[in-house]
């Protein structure tokens, strides 16, 4: 395996986290027009809840498959579960006030991310994890990092697990029919508010999910308070750029952003002194499809 | 709390009051609609006939009272007041263009047994359609699927607006027959600027003008031209 495609495959796993975190993003603001600031925090919660499970499941069972499956499902429903209470308690109240709803997400965010700081510190905390987890397998002559496959499978199957569910289910046709017009969806006996519940949670595991996913992919394995907010300014650069509410645009243009930045990291900031050059290709990207497709690659029509 | 309608009221609406954007648009509609067959709603373009049907449903902020099959339902939120047993047609149709045929209706059932077959025989495209999307069908083809997705359950209240508005006469003989097949189970409150369409189907007449109900009788009064001409502005054979 050539260094190009050691770069690709990491590119393609960086770009399956931010789908992760993208789609949760997407899907909430395409349903509910809420921009939710708090998002990031959804993910470091998720991971910090991987990390409270596989430090307190017993002996070995941690750096296990089955192990690591229940610190995935912790990590799965603690986004969830506070992505849940977000929404019943701090977003109902406000729907139909986008500049209260924009405050009080920033303002949960840096509430529960001080909270964190308080509780755990700024040092990171380790996550036990499989050992082949943060391991490489050679291919071909190149090292090809484990836990890049399995980002990669995680995107995979949360893209094809929600793209049945909006276009199988009863409740992934009513996000589709609110997205578009919330009012006739209430005019057919439908309360929307349900599915806004049902869409943050959602939302909120797949943060969570991210979180887990991030820590081991990409920070082996350490979790810290502030590692979803980072998160957070790529993955909304991905909505915009996929379209805001278009699923299918958030995935393209999450591995779009993520391709970008590792190759534009490795083959053109490394060594250079330019190790940001990734992050700064990243923007560029958002402000070139801006000018061409101003409503993002995916996104609906005027 | 409830409060019944009246007998054989299957709405009832009383100093029924809203604004859009800072201007009044109803001005305290006092208007009832007897149970069984179709009542017409008539007016002048800007009469405040759509915000009405919008008014009673609770999709435009009102004041009030609404009753509705029984109940007092004013305040109450649009899918609850829908859950009733109350279908709504709204003007320009309002399907979504995103989803296929299927979908619509099936994102219209809000209970069991959902009649197919019965919106199927009414209109046989919907069937051929089904796995097409909504935004791609004509202007007939989606007027037929938004009145589908009332009469997919026995609703016993339907409120129409406009729906014969910008069809190709074919399609509006099609969707008069089966607001004329819907009326024999169900009171229509319907809102219609073809004259034909509201002889044909409507036994009463309200006219609204200007936010307010001015005139209530019965659908003969429209051959006196001269009250037509009045309350319209049109001539009554239009």
């Amino acid at each position: 395996m050539s260094t190009f495609l050691a770069i690709t495959l990491s590119g393609l796993a960086l770009g399956a986290v931010y789908f992760l975190v993208a789609a949760g993003l997407s899907l909430i603001y395409g349903l509910m027009d809420v921009l939710n600031f708090a998002h990031g925090v959804f993910l470091t919660l998720g991971g910090y809840a991987g990390w409270a499970m596989a430090t307190r499941l017993p002996g070995a069972l941690p750096r296990t498959a089955a192990g690591f499956l229940l610190t995935t499902a912790a990590a799965i429903l603690g986004g969830a579960l506070v992505a849940a209470a977000t929404e019943l308690l701090l977003i109902r109240p406000l729907y139909g006030r986008p500049v209260a709803q924009i405050l009080v997400t920033i303002g949960l965010d840096l509430a529960l991310t001080g909270l964190l700081l308080g509780a755990f510190g700024s040092d990171s905390r380790a996550i036990p994890v499989p050992a082949w987890l943060t391991g490489v397998t050679v291919l071909g002559g190149e090292r090809a990092p484990n836990g890049d496959f399995v980002a990669l499978g995680g995107g995979l199957l949360v893209l094809a697990a929600l793209t049945w569910f909006l276009r199988r289910t009863r409740y992934g046709i009513i996000i589709r029919a609110g997205a578009e017009n919330r009012a006739m969806v209430r005019a057919l006996g439908i309360d929307v508010g349900r599915a806004f519940t049902v869409v943050f949670t959602i939302g909120g595991a797949t943060a969570g999910l991210a979180g887990l996913l991030n820590s081991v992919v990409f920070n082996s394995a350490l979790i810290d308070p502030t590692q979803g907010d980072q998160l957070l300014i790529f993955a909304f650069i991905v909505v915009v750029i996929g379209g805001l509410g278009s699923l299918a645009g958030s995935a393209v243009a999450a591995l779009l952003v993520g391709l970008v930045q590792v190759y534009v990291g490795f083959y053109a900031g490394s060594g250079s002194g330019l190790a940001q050059l990734g992050n700064v290709s990243v923007v560029l990207v958002l402000a070139v499809v801006l000018l061409i497709r101003p409503r993002g690659l995916l996104g609906a029509t005027a | 709390m409830t409060r019944p309608a009246g007998p054989g009221v299957a709405l009832g609406l009383t100093g029924l009051r809203a604004s859009i954007g800072g201007s009044r648009i109803l001005h305290g509609v006092d208007l009832t609609v007897p149970e069984g067959g179709v009542t017409a709603l008539i007016g002048r373009n800007g009469a405040g006939k759509t915000s009405t049907l919008r008014a009673a449903i609770g999709l435009l902020p009102a004041t009030g009272t609404v009753r509705m099959l029984g109940a007092d339902v004013s305040g109450w939120p649009t899918h609850r007041i829908i859950r009733r047993g109350v279908g709504y047609v709204p003007e320009d149709r309002e399907v979504f263009a995103g989803l296929t045929v299927r979908e619509n209706l099936r994102l219209a059932e809000t209970g069991g047994d959902p009649r197919y077959a019965e919106v199927y025989r009414l209109f046989p495209e919907l069937r051929e359609r089904a796995g097409q999307r909504a935004g791609t069908l004509s202007g007939g083809q989606q007027q037929m699927l938004a009145i589908g997705r009332v009469l997919l359950h026995g609703k016993q209240l339907l409120l129409i607006d406009e729906p014969t508005k910008g069809l190709a006469p074919r399609y509006v003989t099609e969707v008069v027959r089966a607001l004329e097949r819907a009326a024999e189970a169900a009171t229509i409150l319907l809102v219609e600027q073809n004259v034909h369409v509201v002889r044909r189907l409507a036994r009463q007449v309200v006219v609204l003008d200007r936010g307010q109900a001015v005139y209530a009788g019965d659908v003969a009064d429209l051959d006196d031209a001269g009250l037509v001409r009045r309350l319209l502005g049109v001539s009554g054979a239009a």
